[in-house]
């Protein structure tokens, strides 16, 4: 079974987003934790694109697949932003020092990396492929 | 997301009802930055109606945790559903934030 959305970057479509991503994993054998869980990670990711990659940019677009598994939960964010994001640098700084310098922002890749077991980013095509993959009770 | 606030024998009580993601997030934190100038020193978040929080919103208390130190600020987080608390417990917020069960045992603590 896969589901899609499709959406343009505007604030107010976060909170779609999570109903849609909610309403699929409902169908799933999850918990009320795991499936808040999962729409976070998939929440973050599309923040991020929307932020920052699009600039909420209402003509802009976000795609979302959820396909299920026998054992395992994928979920692919699609956009095509303008990004030279390199996952493989990504680092987390260390709580303490994100608390010492009262920062904001630094905590939403760092959920995503937490939440699922595998998370992935292919650009390709003018086309950036979040790719992440959650393997039921393994975390 | 809407906010509401009351102050009940010198205690600042902040109550979050719905969502505070990347778009509501600044609401409260222009509150949080609000009180520290007041010079309050007890603030209770009540979040009995917080029903989602993102790491926007994690952020907002994250980022105010030094600042309560400095301040001698006392901030207690309570009535937190169990959904919303694991994601604290994620990033080990827990254990930097005060977040109890209740309203009873948050004025306990500030009192």
């Amino acid at each position: 079974m896969i589901y899609y959305y499709k959406i343009n970057c505007l604030p107010k479509n976060l909170k779609l987003i999570r109903e849609f991503v909610t309403s699929a994993l409902r169908n799933m054998p999850l918990s009320d934790i795991e499936i808040n869980q999962l729409v976070l990670a998939v929440d973050e990711i599309c923040t991020n694109l929307m932020v920052h990659g699009n600039h909420y940019n209402p003509n802009e677009f976000i795609e979302i697949s959820i396909s299920q598994f026998p054992e395992a939960i994928q979920f692919e964010i699609i956009d095509r932003s303008i990004t030279d994001f390199d996952i493989t640098q990504y680092k987390f700084s260390g709580m303490a020092k994100i608390v010492q310098e009262k920062r904001k922002g630094g905590l939403g890749l760092l959920l995503v990396h937490k939440i699922m077991d595998k998370v992935e980013l292919k650009q390709e095509n003018s086309q950036n492929t979040w790719r992440l993959l959650k393997t039921f009770s393994s975390k | 997301m809407q906010i509401k606030e009351y102050t009940e024998k010198s205690i600042y009580t902040i109550e979050i009802i719905g969502d505070l993601d990347a778009s509501s997030a600044i609401q409260l934190d222009q509150i949080l930055e609000k009180v520290v100038e007041n010079g309050t020193k007890k603030v209770l978040i009540d979040c009995k109606n917080l029903m989602y929080i993102a790491s926007a919103g994690l952020g907002v208390f994250v980022s105010h945790i030094e600042t309560f130190k400095e301040q001698n600020v006392f901030c207690v987080l309570y009535d937190m559903s169990d959904k919303v608390k694991n994601i604290f417990q994620i990033l080990g917020l827990d254990t930097l934030l005060k977040i109890v069960k209740d309203r009873e045992t948050a004025l306990q603590i500030v009192q």
